[in-house]
C-alpha cells in the first residue's frame, strides 16, 4: 500500500517539475489536461491551457505534497513505535497492535508508545491548524498562538496547579494538569477575545491584546516558579517546554474529540478565510459576512490551540512554523490540510529525536521543535529574501 | 487621513509611510510637547523620592533628605536609604531609561510596532549567556553583567545579519521573523541546560523574573557607561529614523545614510538592552509599551518619541518597583512582575481606545 503511494507521488512530482521548469514546451501534454489538444485559435488555446495547467498543477502539487507529508507521518509513526529503550522489531509491533504480541510488547506498544505517538500526531495537527488560521487572519506570520498568549493562560494554570498541589499536599499528575491547562487557556482566550472585540474583531488588535495578556500571564508564571519547590519548578519547566512523555489514551481521547468537532468546522470556514485574506472590503464585496466569519475562525483556531496546549504544553514553534513551511511546500497562500500534516510530522519527528538523542535522558519535545524549527524558519527567510519577497 | 491609518492598522503589516505632519496627537505643538516632557521629568523626580521613602521600613521624607545631605551612619533610616534604596532607585532609573529608549529605537528601526527586545532575540541571548555562566559556575553579579551584554550583542548581531541578507535588506518582517527564530533556538538551548541541571534552574528562575532589589552601586557603575553610549546613539538617531520611516528609497533620496543609521541604531539597542538586562534581568513589556504611550502623546516624530520614552520608561519602572514593595508587605513583588501586570492593562486600553499610532 505504502509503496504504491510513493511511486505514484514521485511520478507526479517529476511530471510537475518538468512542467514547471519548461513551461513553454508543449502545453497541455500533461495527462490531466488532454482537452487542450482540441483545435482552435492557437493563442487562445495556449492561454486556456496555461490557466488550466496553473490550476491543475497547483492542486496537484497540494495533493502530492499532502501525500508525501502523510507518508512521512506514517513512516515516522512506525519508527516511533519501533525505536526506544526496549527495541521492538516492526513485526512484533504489528503483532502487538493486533493483540497477538507478548505481554511486554503489548505494554510497551499499547500503553507507552502508541498513545504517545498518536498524541504527538493530534497535538501537532492542532497546533498547525491553529497557527495557520491566525497567521492568515492577521496576514502576519508573527501572529502565531505562541506569540499571542493563548498558551500563556494554559501555562499559568498548569504551573499554578503544580505549586498549589505541593502547598496543599495533593499529588498532581497529568490527569489534573490537562483540565487545569485547558480551563486556563480557555479563560485567557476568552479574555483576549473580549478585550480585542470592539465593533468587530480586528486581527491586528487581537494580536496586540494577545501579546499584552501573554506578557502579564508569563510574569505571573515566572513569579509562581520562584515560589515553587525546586522539584515542582522542574516539572513545571518540562511541562511549559512542551512534552508528550507519559501521555495516555485519556489524552488521545480528549484531543480526538476536540478535533472531530473542530476540523470539519475549519474546513467549512477555509473558503471565507481564503477570501478574507484579500482584505475586508473585497471579502464583503464577494458576499462574505466578514465579522461572523472572522469570529468563528478565531474561536475554532483558539479551540485547537488550547486543547493541544492543555494536553502537551505549549510545544515551542509548531504553530509558528507549520503554516509557513506548508505554504512554501505547496506554493499557495492558504494550505489548511498540509499545515496540519506538517505540524503532525514536526511533533512526531521531534519527539522521536527528543527521546533518543541523549538517551537514556529524555528531553521534552519542545526543545527539539525549537532547535529544529528555528533554522528551518531562517532558511525560509533567507530564501524569501533572495527572491526579493518576505513573509 | 484617519480612515487611511485605520486601514493600515488593520493590515497588521508595517504601514506604508504617511506624512508625519498629517497625524493628530495629544500634544500637537512643540511648546506643549516640551511642557509635557518637563512635567514628566518632574513626576520622575517625585517618584525617585517616593522610591527612597517607601518600603518595608518607611522613612519620612525629611529623613530621606537628611540621609542624602547629612549622612549619619548611626541612624538606621539613613543606612537603609543610602545603602539599599539609593542604589536600587538608581538601577531602576538606568534600566528604565535603557529599555524605553531601546524599545523606541527598535520600533522605529524595524518599522514594526511590535518590536521589543523579547521579540528580536536580545533578551534570549542575554538569558542564554547568563545560564551558561551559572552552569560553569560563574554567577557573581559583575560577571553576569558582562555575560548578559555579550549574549545580547551576539544574538542581535546574528538576528540582524540573518534578517538583512538578500536583496530586500533588513525589512521589518524579515527582522522580526529572524528575531523570533533566533529566540526560539536560544530558548531551546537555554531550556536544555536548565533541565539537565536543577541547580542552574534554581538560580535562573530568580534571575528570570527581573528585579532591581539587592543591586549595589557597583552594578550601576558597571552598566552606566554602556547605557550612556547607547543613549547618546539612540537620541542622535531620531532625525535619521524619521527619514527611514518614509521608506528606504525616499530616505536615501533625502540624503539619509540608510545603512549607517541602521548600524548605529542597532548598536544602541544592543548596548541599552544588554546593559539593562544585565542589571535587572529580563524585564518584559517596558520596551514595548512605553514607546506606544509616547507616540500617542507626541505624534510620530522620533526625536520626541525618544525623549518621552527615555523619561516615561523609568517612571513606569520606578512606580512598579514602589508598588511591588507596598502590595506584598512584608515581602515584595519583583519589578518585572509588576511592570507586566500593571503595564498590560494600560497597553490594552491604549490598543482599544484609538487606532494605534503607526511607527
Amino acid at each position: 500500500m505504502t509503496t504504491t503511494t510513493s511511486t505514484t507521488t514521485t511520478a507526479t512530482t517529476s511530471r510537475h517539475a518538468s512542467v514547471r521548469t519548461a513551461p513553454a514546451v508543449a502545453p497541455g501534454t500533461g495527462p490531466t489536461s488532454p482537452s487542450t489538444t482540441t483545435p482552435g485559435p492557437e493563442q487562445l488555446a495556449a492561454v486556456v491551457a496555461a490557466v488550466r495547467r496553473g490550476r491543475t498543477t497547483g492542486r496537484a502539487r497540494a495533493v502530492v505534497v499532502g501525500l508525501l507529508l502523510l507518508l512521512g507521518c506514517v513512516v515516522t509513526f512506525a519508527a516511533s513505535l519501533v525505536v526506544g529503550e526496549f527495541a521492538l522489531p516492526l513485526r512484533e509491533v504489528a503483532l502487538a497492535l493486533v493483540g497477538r504480541g507478548g505481554d511486554d510488547a503489548a505494554f510497551v506498544v499499547g500503553t507507552l508508545r502508541l498513545p504517545r505517538a498518536v498524541t504527538a500526531v493530534l497535538v501537532g495537527a492542532a497546533f498547525g491548524l491553529g497557527g495557520i488560521v491566525f497567521q492568515s487572519l492577521a496576514r502576519n506570520p508573527l501572529a502565531s498562538p505562541d506569540v499571542i498568549g493563548v498558551s500563556a493562560g494554559s501555562t499559568v494554570a498548569a504551573v499554578g496547579v503544580l505549586v498549589a498541589g505541593t502547598a496543599f499536599g495533593v499529588q498532581v499528575d497529568q490527569a489534573l494538569l490537562t483540565p487545569a491547562a485547558f480551563v486556563g487557556g480557555l479563560l485567557a482566550t476568552t479574555a483576549i477575545y473580549l478585550l480585542a472585540w470592539r465593533r468587530g474583531l480586528s486581527a491586528y488588535r487581537l494580536v496586540l491584546v494577545g501579546i499584552a495578556v501573554a506578557a502579564m500571564l508569563n510574569a505571573v508564571t515566572s513569579y509562581l516558579l520562584t515560589r515553587a519547590e525546586i522539584t515542582d519548578a522542574q516539572r513545571a519547566f518540562v511541562w511549559l517546554t512542551g512534552s508528550v512523555n507519559g501521555r495516555g489514551w485519556d489524552d488521545v481521547r480528549v484531543m480526538a474529540l476536540a478535533l472531530v468537532v473542530l476540523v470539519p468546522l475549519l474546513l467549512v470556514l477555509a473558503s471565507p478565510l481564503r477570501t478574507l485574506q484579500l482584505g475586508d472590503d473585497t471579502a464583503r464585496g464577494v458576499g462574505v459576512r466578514v465579522e461572523p466569519s472572522r469570529a468563528a475562525l478565531v474561536v475554532v483556531a483558539l479551540g485547537c490551540v488550547s486543547v493541544a496546549t492543555a494536553v502537551a504544553g505549549p510545544v515551542a514553534f509548531v504553530a509558528f512554523v507549520a503554516g509557513p513551511v506548508a505554504r512554501r511546500l505547496v506554493g499557495t497562500p492558504l494550505t489548511v490540510v498540509p499545515a496540519a500534516l506538517t505540524g503532525a510530522l514536526l511533533v512526531l519527528l521531534s519527539d522521536l529525536v527528543a527521546r533518543t538523542a541523549l538517551a537514556p535522558t529524555e528531553l521534552p519535545v519542545g526543545i527539539v521543535t525549537g532547535l529544529v524549527g528555528a533554522p528551518y524558519l531562517l532558511w525560509l527567510l533567507t530564501r524569501a529574501n533572495r527572491l526579493g519577497r518576505t513573509g | 487621513m484617519a480612515t487611511a491609518s485605520t486601514v493600515q492598522a488593520r493590515d497588521g503589516a508595517p504601514s506604508p509611510p504617511t506624512r508625519p505632519a498629517a497625524r493628530r496627537s495629544a500634544l500637537a505643538s512643540a511648546p506643549s510637547r516640551l511642557v509635557g516632557l518637563l512635567l514628566a521629568v518632574a513626576g520622575l523626580g517625585l517618584l525617585c523620592l517616593l522610591s527612597l521613602a517607601v518600603g518595608s521600613r518607611p522613612v519620612a521624607l525629611p529623613d530621606v533628605v537628611a540621609a542624602l545631605t547629612a549622612f549619619d551612619p548611626g541612624q538606621e533610616d539613613h543606612v537603609v536609604v543610602v545603602s539599599l534604596r539609593v542604589p536600587r532607585t538608581l538601577v531602576a532609573l538606568l534600566v528604565g531609561l535603557g529599555l524605553g529608549l531601546a524599545g523606541a529605537v527598535m520600533q522605529g528601526l524595524t518599522r514594526n510596532p511590535l518590536a521589543d527586545p523579547g521579540i528580536l532575540g536580545v533578551s534570549a541571548g542575554a538569558a542564554l549567556a547568563v545560564v551558561v555562566g551559572i552552569t560553569v559556575g560563574v554567577s557573581t553579579l559583575g560577571a553576569q553583567v558582562w555575560l548578559a551584554l555579550a549574549g545580547a550583542a551576539v544574538a542581535s548581531a546574528v538576528v540582524y545579519a540573518l534578517g538583512s541578507t538578500g536583496r530586500s535588506g533588513a525589512t521589518p518582517v524579515a527582522l522580526a521573523l529572524a528575531g523570533a527564530a533566533v529566540t526560539a533556538f536560544l530558548v531551546s538551548v537555554t531550556t536544555t541546560l536548565l533541565l539537565l541541571d536543577s541547580a542552574t534552574l534554581d538560580q535562573y528562575r530568580f534571575w528570570a523574573v527581573g528585579h532591581v532589589a539587592g543591586r549595589d552601586l557597583s552594578v550601576a557603575a558597571q552598566v552606566a557607561p554602556f547605557l550612556a553610549v547607547g543613549a547618546v546613539l539612540a537620541l542622535a538617531s531620531g532625525r535619521a529614523l524619521n527619514a527611514l520611516a518614509l521608506g528606504d528609497d525616499v530616505a536615501r533620496s533625502l540624503g539619509a545614510r540608510v545603512g549607517l543609521t541602521r548600524v548605529a541604531a542597532a548598536l544602541s539597542v544592543v548596548l541599552l538592552v544588554g546593559a539593562a538586562t544585565a542589571a535587572a534581568g529580563p524585564i518584559a513589556f517596558v520596551g514595548l509599551t512605553v514607546p506606544h504611550v509616547a507616540r500617542a502623546l507626541t505624534g510620530p516624530d522620533h526625536r520626541w518619541v525618544l525623549a518621552y520614552s527615555a523619561v516615561l520608561a523609568p517612571v513606569l519602572l520606578l512606580a512598579a518597583d514602589v508598588l511591588g514593595r507596598v502590595v506584598a508587605r512584608p515581602g515584595e513583588l519583583q519589578v518585572g512582575i509588576v511592570t507586566a501586570v500593571v503595564g498590560a492593562p494600560v497597553f490594552i486600553a491604549l490598543v482599544r481606545r484609538r487606532t494605534l499610532a503607526q511607527v
